[in-house]
């Protein structure tokens, strides 16, 4: 079984986003950009059923500014055999990056694609969605659990009210969630040995997808801030505020 | 315009999820509602009596039992050619459910929506809520999601709007429902609880996290959160997280027990009226964004507090 995963290059997790004063969005220039968390993992599920024998070639595809060439040697570096970039240095949105997935897993053929559930940057959650619309697939959207086996894949959801679980005939699209797994560190002979692991330069045009926006971003600005507040001394002047807020009367 | 809002429901009731999605979709004309599910009739009964919605369309069968989005998807993206846009709460089961709709009638979503500024525009936390990005959709149709404590709930009562059957399409065929293991408890649920008590991973084991919140929120009669530290090491289940990729909070008091306040933390739940916050490390980031704070020990002050209060 083939494996597609998708893997973003976004602003690291660690990083406080600031936003540009003209309001045009967040300032991304020189700060520290890293794979989408969501994504690593995502990688790291595709690894692990390889390394049980279910996959047998994980193709890690990113879609963005050939800087997120680094992210994908990430990807090879962590187990990932070969690698797709579609160079673009146009914002590209959900549904225009499912349409690319769809075209890339039409000629690929794999039988599962993994995506991390959402990107830290537009925390949009939906291309993995909207990439099981186009081809036609089930999704499993918020994975902690992915169990493959003959032709189908079982796929354990975090959802509001606790755990569900559904089977899924393969191919599949699956979304991770945070507890799926923990990544691994790429070695360093392996972040050596995928400098000449083979990656792909496309372009959105050699797949037809136009990827023209449809949303229009008016413009970013901070949220309302919250104000400090007072600290007390005491688990008594705590119960007295508590109560001054009508709670626990 | 019109307006197609997917009804949140567990087959028994309609989620709170639900009526704040209404009051979002108002903003943008007519709302229908659509249910869908198996054995529905009385949830159609009962959206129909929700205050704002005009009309109710049930699609009830077999397969459409447990909300599979293969199956639920396809049924609301045909109910798209009499729509001008369709309408979701951003909980998991919209999430789930609104993207596939979106790609199936060829519409770029706009995922948890904070206002409706026009038909058209529309504002959305980006960035783990760091930035508020104000957005004007290009396409004829819109899908969205609303962040539903943004929202006022629409009043469940005081509608009377007509019902009629929709085409329940039929089984994808390609998923099946398993199993669902629901946390079963006897509080309010996380996203309408009027109080919130949350612990991090400073209570050190389950144990602990459940022998010293649990008391507490019995007494406040409060929902228990947890910050992604504490569930990653096990001490609450998944559907206790609160923050950017798990539940939006916004309660009258939200009470941070041994959380730093991670910028993800603070994402879901920093909307929420008073926060209060109890760390031993007073320069922990929660206190930036706290009403009330106290710093100490919280295995002595929790049991303190549980026995003054």
């Amino acid at each position: 079984m083939k494996i597609l995963v998708a893997v973003k290059r976004v602003i690291d997790f660690n990083v406080k986003p600031r936003v540009k004063m003209d309001g045009s969005g967040v300032d991304l220039a020189n700060v520290k950009m890293s794979m989408n968390p969501f994504d690593e993992i995502a990688v790291e599920e595709a690894i692990r059923l390889k390394e049980k024998g279910l996959a047998t070639e994980i193709v890690a595809v990113s879609i963005g500014p050939a800087k997120a060439q680094e992210t994908l040697r990430t990807a090879l570096a962590m187990g990932a055999d070969r690698a797709i970039l579609v160079q673009t240095d146009e914002e590209v949105e959900p549904l225009a990056v499912a349409k690319i997935f769809a075209k890339i897993s039409a000629e690929e053929q794999p039988q599962m694609v993994i995506l991390g559930k959402q990107a830290i940057d537009d925390d949009n959650n939906a291309t993995g969605q909207m990439l099981a619309a186009l081809l036609g697939w089930p999704q499993g959207t918020f994975a902690s659990k992915v169990e493959a086996g003959g032709d189908a894949v079982t796929v354990t959801r975090e959802v509001d009210g606790g755990l569900e679980t559904v089977e899924l005939k393969l191919p599949a699209v699956v979304t991770t969630d945070l507890r799926l797994n923990e990544p691994r560190y790429a070695s360093l002979p392996n972040i050596m040995k995928a400098k000449s692991k083979p990656l792909a330069t496309k372009s959105p045009g050699d797949y037809g997808v136009d990827v023209a926006r449809r949303l229009e971003t008016l413009r970013v600005v901070e949220p309302a801030k919250r104000q400090a507040g007072i600290k007390v001394g005491s688990v008594d002047e705590l119960v007295e505020r508590l109560h001054g807020l009508g709670i626990a009367k | 315009m019109s307006v197609l809002v997917l009804v949140e429901h567990d087959g028994k009731s309609i989620k709170d999820a639900t009526l704040a999605t209404v009051t979002a979709a108002a903003k943008l004309g007519e709302v229908h509602a659509l249910v869908a599910g198996n054995n529905v009739g009385a949830i159609g009964d009962a959206a129909a009596k929700i205050s704002g919605v005009a009309n109710v369309l049930v699609a009830d069968a077999p397969h459409l039992d447990h909300d599979l989005a293969e199956t639920v998807a396809p049924v609301a993206a045909r109910l798209m050619d009499g729509h001008d846009a369709f309408v979701a709460p951003a909980t998991t089961f919209g999430k789930n459910i609104a993207p596939r709709v979106a790609a199936l009638i060829d519409v770029m979503q706009i995922s948890d929506v904070l206002s409706v500024e026009s038909p058209d525009t529309f504002t959305r936390p980006i960035y783990a809520g760091n930035a508020i990005a104000t957005v004007k959709s290009n396409d004829a149709k819109k899908v969205l999601t609303v962040r539903t404590t943004a929202f006022d709930k629409a009043p469940s009562v005081g509608g009377s709007a007509s019902i009629e059957q929709a085409d329940a399409g039929s089984d994808a065929g390609t998923s099946s429902f398993v199993s669902m293991e629901a946390s079963e408890s006897e509080r309010p649920e996380l996203t309408s609880a009027k109080v919130i008590v949350s612990g991090g991973r400073a209570f050190g084991s389950s144990e602990q996290f459940h022998a010293l919140l649990d008391p507490l929120a019995d007494k406040l009669g409060a929902a228990v959160g947890a910050s992604r530290a504490a569930v990653d090491a096990g001490y609450a289940p998944n559907d206790y997280q609160v923050g950017q990729t798990g539940k939006i909070v916004a309660p009258q008091v939200y009470i941070a027990i041994g959380i730093s306040g991670a910028i993800q933390h603070l994402a879901g739940m920093k909307d929420s009226k008073t926060i209060v916050a109890i760390n031993k490390d007073e320069e922990a980031p929660i206190f930036q964004v706290a009403d009330i704070g106290l710093v100490g020990d919280l295995f002595k002050i929790v049991p303190e507090l549980t026995e003054k209060l």
